[in-house]
């Protein structure tokens, strides 16, 4: 079994042989009887928590355990942006620290995810958005993350092909994040899976985590649709399965589940270079290196464990995109999807301890968790191999609701399908 | 026998058959593709036409850049896509299999420089050894900074097929919702069976069918029906259908997908076999169907065969053969070579043989075939090669021959223009597994059958697996009748038509072994079988991961003719079942719908209403600049002749409301009425001030909280009656605060007798705000009214007439600091009473303010607005905390009290100005202790609202600071990077204006 490290030359070394020599990017792994950590959901956070503890907190013994398949969950469903323009000092130096393990992505795991880097841009349409951008922007700019605020003239400049003539909410101008952008989202699982596996993380597919074994109130091991397997300690990572797994560990998260769109079209000659956000509608949009315009909307708004979505939100989302776009009207939708978000009551993330010894949670990741990916392994690793949360994500206390310490970035309160 | 090019009126068009077909051979269309002009007839696609003038170089592949051509007759197309139309209508990646040709139509083909002919890019073919599936991942990865900079924009320009147009799309889009007791989708022999059976009711029956013509493969084939050619028998039923008036037959329109309570998405495409749609005519509506019972009779999709070359234009799927000569009367070659795994095999040698072709070989993969096929095949002078395959392709750019593996293992070579396979068919099982049905595999007719139906759907036809035609009759009849009796109507017996069931029998070949050349699973995304090896190798052997990782069936067909046949070459190498290495699960929509379509006419300026306010026209009149406030259209300011800028005009208007006048249309403000007996009760559990107390006759400043104990919303409560209350809320929230109260009402509280109503459209409401408001109000409040102080005191409020008898309603409140009232009128009036208000207000010096003067007015006053109630600020951290009720319950009480809530270091509501005056503020600025560094954990707060104050003669802001209040006095900065401002401030009362507060009560 050839586990070549991959460059152009082993490319070229193969491309003389057919392409014979590779081997599987990661092993197909049998459950052992015990671990030291397991980590349940192959998702992105899964997957990076696994490679982070075995990189940074080792040596360890490590598995992964994915109902399906890795990859298969929001990881694979989602619009691929990357973006650190928060607002709250409780976010900003978490996801800046993602962004700076996207921006060394490639090396860090030898796979190429195609972090690109080609901005975010946030339109406004109002003098209190301009007013709402800047004070980001500003907060932005004081954690050391860069961002800009554009005038229209600037947008246009930018982005041509907007509706800037008889808009129904007229584009003033923007705030842009260069070193926001895209990374493609399957590359990202299986870049950190061929990487943990690389140290020796057993990934382990098929294999439905369906409850957890305690000992008074300590996790000693979880029941799998592959039998039971011991654990030390375990960190959940389920995202959209969130309340119901950790329904089986017995807690009630501050969790709704709802569904999510998103969107794809026929592959056409890219003239979308970076993300746009609408400011005035629920749509936003990119174009990938493939061609495809890939965009999303607003949640459909019902609670839901169906990975799937309806036509109200379909038609809402689309009249946003010929709002801002209406050179895109004889483009084709090639497909759309939905999939499960982990809503919290105020957008923002859970990275915590629970009250079960041993039981560690990952969720709550609304529609933003996949720009988090890097953060989100690397401090949940920090927590599970120290005990102690990571500096940059103290905040993200499973507490916080009970303390009035939420971290809302949109102001809409407790009200998950808000935010 | 029909013989190619020799007909009268088929003008140059070569290949195409004297008779036959379903065209109207008496018009003639012209259209040029890539610049040449080419005839055809109405009722031809361009795939038809094209193949009529001996077109077959169609396209270039998507990575490789090879030709490619025509493969299949029908929407599952992956090769022959072009751009169609020009200019504004510009429609990359059309399907030439089902664009409907119409004279002046243009087609380019796409994705090749210079010329579909010489395609530079085809060196990409050279380089495949390098470019297999996943060779991105492994690569370009050093130097970073290189990938956004070299390597992903030469990605890019290579990527995508056609282009999208550069200009806003000039045709309009429809929508429309039907209700069907019956929807049969799919007008096949099985679907108009089907709805034949269930229109004989009284249901209503809602037929579909993605094609221009009904009929289906029954057509394609030239199949008899009850002893006559099939399409005479389609066309009779569908005469009866179109006469009956419980039936909507929908042509051209695809239903795209399977959503929840049945619903399903349609598109029917109105005008795009026109040049123009006709005046106020969609291009295509969005129909979304309810229906209670479903029949699918969408038929199935052939599978190819993988072999090499087996994308050389030249090889299509047998069936399209088939539908070319019979539906379309054109020869898409002349010396064929039938390769099949399947009984069809026979049919596809007749209709070559009608058609005059010569058919070289009949290539059967299985070593034993009916006696009757045999005969079919001698009969058309067709070599029988049985145990044989078709390993690989000759030609460039067409087929010019073939390589057989013979069942003895030879090789050998035929000469040939054209390659007809089949490899069996799959159900177009797609609408069954848009709610997450799987489907099952059937191991006799080797396909995806579907699994449990959606609630109310049932199958007839090929799509259940029935593929003869006998059987779709049978079958389509019975589930009609079925579907109409589980709808509640009682069914009337239907006879079933006869016709003859060939045989389907089929033995399974996925892929020839060892072929001669790349052998293509996916056409489209150019995806080959050593990819999938590849993928295997490396470890993506679930279905999905080596859909995601070759991109297998990703793109603009779904892989409709890829997706199976890769699924059994990963079986058979991985040596699992079918079933067992997995199944693909199909996204809606079933083809492509144009975006246009789903967005219906909400774009541009209709994207969402214009809500104007009742003086809209009068304002509009009188020069004002208006500005978008939600849905809303507010007056801005009202610019008056020489004033050089809005800052004068603002100034202007502040001014004057500070010394005579001035009238504002807040009619946009939310307005509820409430009535019940227990409406005190209500608004006391609502609001966090005290409400138990308020007169009738009296109003009164309150705020809401969130349950979570922020700061919802504030405005006016005023009580009109014992159980009668009427109150206000911002812009804003007006709709957001009457479904807190609904919610409140009906789910936490039942039990109180309260009822909700909205009232912003029904009350025009306008501030009347100045010294000298109650002077301009007392020439339009009838004399009967005492409006004088005693009589009407400060937050008065009292229903009256004016202007001789109309009713209205007074208040008095003011955001402006001044002396005030409002003065609501039925919306009616609305209009009418500006008018009076600023004629009456002429010899007071009055005029008519906007939002920004509103704005300059209350930032002065230290109010707070849409800035501060951000929705994370506490009545505390805005300055109202001493409203908050210690004596009650009400929502957001509890949690209110949370520590982080009461937390001392919270930024707190503080007013500022400017340390050199002549310097302008701007909000969302940060603020940092004088001399400390810009870093994040200096950061104290943020400015709110800033405003020019023509009071004070300089710029004025609200803000957020931590421990605000205890530092009045202090020098601030208020850092403001994006906008390159760094500003020092000084930190002062938020009331900029009266602060006594003499000026409200006159
Ligand atoms: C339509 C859409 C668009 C989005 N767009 C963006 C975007 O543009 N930018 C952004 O930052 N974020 C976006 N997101 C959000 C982002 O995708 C998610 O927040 C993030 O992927 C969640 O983390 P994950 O990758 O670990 O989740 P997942 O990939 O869902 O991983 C969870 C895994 O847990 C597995 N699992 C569940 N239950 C069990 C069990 N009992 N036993 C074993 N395994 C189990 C699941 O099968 C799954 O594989 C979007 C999401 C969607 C759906």
């Amino acid at each position: 079994m050839s586990r070549a490290h991959y460059s152009i030359f082993s490319v070229l070394r193969e491309s003389l042989r057919g392409h014979t020599g590779w081997g599987p990017a990661w092993r197909e792994a049998e459950p052992k009887p015990d671990y030291d950590v397991v980590i349940v959901g192959g998702g992105g956070h899964g997957l990076a928590t696994a490679f982070y503890l075995a990189k940074h907190h080792g040596p360890l013994r490590i598995a992964v355990l994915e109902k399906g398949w890795i990859g298969g969950g929001n990881v694979g469903r989602n619009t691929t942006i990357v973006r650190s323009n928060y607002l709250l000092p409780g976010n900003i130096p978490f996801y800046e620290l993602s962004m700076q393990l996207w921006e060394g992505l490639e090396h860090e795991l030898n796979y190429n995810a195609m972090v690109s880097q080609r901005g975010v841009l946030n339109l406004y349409h109002s003098d209190g958005q301009r007013d709402a951008f800047a004070r980001r922007g500003n907060a932005m700019r004081l954690h050391g993350v860069d961002a800009e605020l554009l005038d229209q003239a600037a947008v246009r400049k930018m982005v041509p092909f907007l509706n800037f003539e008889n808009g129904r909410f007229p584009i003033h101008g923007g705030l842009l994040q260069r070193r926001g952008g895209t990374v493609r989202h399957d590359a990202v699982a299986w870049g950190y899976a061929r990487a943990a596996d690389r140290l020796g993380v057993d990934i382990i597919q098929n294999c439905e985590v369906k409850g957890f074994k305690r000992e008074g109130d300590r996790i000693v091991g979880v029941e799998t649709t592959r039998g039971y397997i011991g654990a030390k300690k375990v960190g959940m990572a389920v995202a959209g399965s969130s309340s119901r797994v950790a329904a089986m560990a017995g807690l009630r998260l501050p969790i709704e589940s709802h569904v999510l769109q998103a969107f794809v079209s026929e592959s056409i000659k890219p003239f979308i270079d970076g993300v746009v956000t609408f400011g005035a509608g629920h749509f936003y949009i990119s174009q990938s290196d493939k061609g495809g315009l890939v965009f999303g909307g607003d949640l459909d708004g019902y609670n839901s464990y169906a990975q799937r979505g309806n036509l109200p939100v379909v038609e809402d989302v689309l009249e946003g995109g010929m709002a801002l776009m209406p050179r895109i009207g004889r483009v084709r939708m090639l497909r759309h999807w939905g999939g499960i978000m982990d809503m919290s009551m105020d957008g923002s993330p859970i990275i915590d301890h629970t009250p079960v010894s041993g039981l560690y949670i990952n969720a709550g990741w609304c529609y933003g968790g996949f720009k988090a990916t890097p953060a989100s392994g690397f401090c949940f690793a920090h927590l599970i191999a120290h005990d102690q949360p990571h500096a940059v994500a103290k905040a993200y206390r499973l507490d916080r609701f009970a303390t009035g310490h939420a971290i809302d970035e949109k102001g809409m309160g407790p009200h998950p399908n808000l935010h | 026998m029909a013989t190619p090019g020799q007909g009268s009126g088929t003008g140059s068009q070569p290949n195409r058959l004297e008779t036959g077909g379903l065209v109207d051979r008496s018009r003639i269309v012209r259209f040029t593709f890539d610049g040449k002009t080419y005839t055809g007839h109405p009722g031809d696609t361009l795939a038809s036409a094209l193949i009529a003038n001996g077109v077959s170089l169609t396209g270039r592949s998507f990575k490789y850049h090879r030709p490619r051509g025509i493969l299949s007759a029908g929407s599952e197309e992956p090769n022959a896509l072009v751009e169609l139309r020009e200019g504004a209508r510009r429609e990359p990646n059309t399907r030439a299999t089902v664009a409907e040709v119409f004279d002046g139509l243009v087609a380019r083909s796409q994705n090749r420089w210079p010329s579909l002919d010489f395609d530079v890019m085809a060196v990409n073919s050279l380089l495949s050894p390098i470019f297999v599936a996943g060779f991105y991942y492994k690569t370009f990865m050093w130097p970073s900074a290189l990938w956004e900079k070299l390597y992903e924009p030469a990605i890019r320009r290579a990527a995508g097929l056609g282009r999208a147009s550069d200009e806003a799309d000039p045709d309009t889009y429809d929508k429309a919702t039907a209700f069907a007791d019956v929807l049969v989708i799919g007008g096949g022999t099985a679907g108009l069976a089907a709805a034949l059976a269930a229109a004989r009711t009284n249901a209503r029956v809602i037929l579909v069918d993605e094609n221009a013509t009904l009929g289906g493969r029954g057509v394609d084939d030239g199949a008899d029906i009850n002893g006559n050619p099939a399409h005479e028998w389609v066309r009779t039923v569908e005469a009866e259908l179109s006469s009956a008036p419980n039936v909507r037959i929908l042509r051209r329109t695809t239903a795209f997908g399977t959503y929840d309570g049945g619903t399903y998405g349609a598109v029917e495409r109105v005008s795009d076999h026109l040049a123009v749609a006709a005046q106020g005519v969609p291009r295509q509506r969005l129909w979304r169907i309810v229906a209670k019972e479903t029949v699918l009779a969408s038929g199935a999709t052939e599978r190819p065969v993988v072999f090499g070359g087996n994308d050389r234009p030249g090889v299509m799927l047998a069936g399209a053969v088939r539908t070319y000569i019979n539906r379309f009367g054109v020869l898409p070659g002349r010396r064929a070579v039938v390769f099949t795994n399947n009984d069809y095999g026979a049919s596809t040698v007749a209709a070559l043989k009608r058609a005059g072709a010569e058919v070289v070989a009949l290539v059967d993969s299985r070593a034993q075939i009916s006696d009757e096929v045999k005969r079919i095949a001698s009969e058309a002078g067709a070599r029988l090669l049985l145990g044989a395959v078709v390993t690989g392709t000759l030609g460039k750019k067409r087929v010019t021959g073939v390589t057989i593996h013979t069942r003895t293992g030879e090789e050998e070579r035929l000469d040939c223009d054209l390659v007809a396979m089949s490899g069996g068919w799959n159900p177009n099982i797609q609408l069954t597994t848009h709610l997450g049905s799987k489907p099952t595999w059937n191991d006799k007719l080797l396909c995806f059958l579907p699994g449990t139906l959606p609630h109310g759907m049932s199958l007839a036809g090929a799509v259940a697996g029935d593929f003869t035609l006998g059987k779709t009759l049978v079958g389509g009849t019975s589930a009609g009748s079925a579907a109409v009796t589980a709808a509640g109507y009682a069914a009337v017996s239907v006879p079933v038509p006869k016709a003859a069931d060939e045989s389907d029998a089929v033995a399974p070949l996925w892929r020839v072994k060892s072929p001669n050349g790349k052998a293509f699973v996916d056409q489209q995304n150019d995806v080959t079988e050593s990819d999938i090896e590849l993928a295997e190798r490396e470890g993506f052997r679930a279905v999905e991961h080596l859909k995601r990782y070759t991109t297998l069936g990703m793109a603009t067909d779904q892989g409709r003719t890829a997706n199976v046949n890769a699924l059994a070459i990963m079986a058979e190498i991985t040596g699992r079942t079918i079933p067992q290495t997995g199944i693909t699960v199909a996204r809606p929509p079933y083809t492509p719908v144009s975006l246009g379509t789903l967005a219906g006419h909400h774009r541009e300026k209709h994207f969402k209403p214009t809500r104007l306010p009742p003086s809209y026209r009068w304002a509009k009149e009188n020069g004002c600049v208006f500005v978008e406030t939600g849905l809303w259209l507010r007056p801005s300011y009202f610019p008056r002749p020489g004033e050089k800028d809005w800052l004068e005009t603002v100034k202007r208007e502040v001014t004057t409301v500070r010394n005579a006048v001035g009238i504002c249309d807040v009619s946009t403000l939310g307005k509820v009425d409430l009535q019940g007996a227990d409406t005190a009760a209500f608004l006391d559990r609502i609001y966090m001030n005290g409400l138990k107390t308020l007169p009738i006759g009296k109003c009164r400043y309150g705020g809401m909280l969130r349950e979570d104990g922020i700061l919802m919303d504030d405005g006016t409560v005023a009580r009109l009656g014992e159980n009668h209350y009427f109150i206000t809320t911002t812009t804003a929230n007006a709709v957001k605060v009457v479904q807190h109260m609904e919610y409140c009402a009906q789910w936490l509280w039942p039990e109180l007798d309260v009822q909700i109503v909205s009232a912003t459209e029904q009350w025009a409401q306008y501030a009347v705000a100045g010294p000298k408001s109650r002077e301009l109000l007392q020439k339009i409040v009838d004399p009967a009214f005492d409006i004088t102080d005693a009589g009407f005191p400060y937050l008065g409020v009292g229903e009256i007439t004016v202007c001789g008898g109309i009713k209205a309603r007074l208040f008095r409140l003011s955001f402006s600091g001044e002396r005030a009232y409002e003065i609501g009128v039925p919306a009616r009036y609305g209009d009418a009473l500006m008018r009076r208000l600023a004629e009456a207000g002429k010899e007071f010096g009055a005029c008519a303010y906007g939002t920004e003067a509103l704005g300059v007015m209350r930032i002065e006053k230290g109010h707070i607005s849409g800035p501060e109630l951000n929705g994370t600020t506490t009545p505390r951290d805005v300055g109202l905390g001493g409203m908050v009720s210690t004596k009650k319950d009400f929502i957001g009480h509890v949690l209110g009290k949370r520590p982080g809530l009461v937390d001392p270091e919270r930024p707190a509501l503080i007013g500022f100005r400017p340390l050199d005056r002549s310097q302008r503020l701007r909000s969302g600025a940060h603020f940092l202790k004088r001399d400390a560094q810009a870093t994040a954990e200096n950061d104290e707060g943020y400015m709110t609202s800033v405003a020019y104050s023509p009071s004070n003669g300089h710029w004025v802001g609200l803000g957020l600071l931590k421990r605000g209040p205890e530092r009045i006095g202090e020098i601030v900065r208020a850092y403001d990077p994006v906008r390159g401002g760094d500003t020092l401030v000084e930190v002062v009362s938020p009331v900029f204006v009266d602060p006594e507060g003499v000026r409200v009560r006159g």
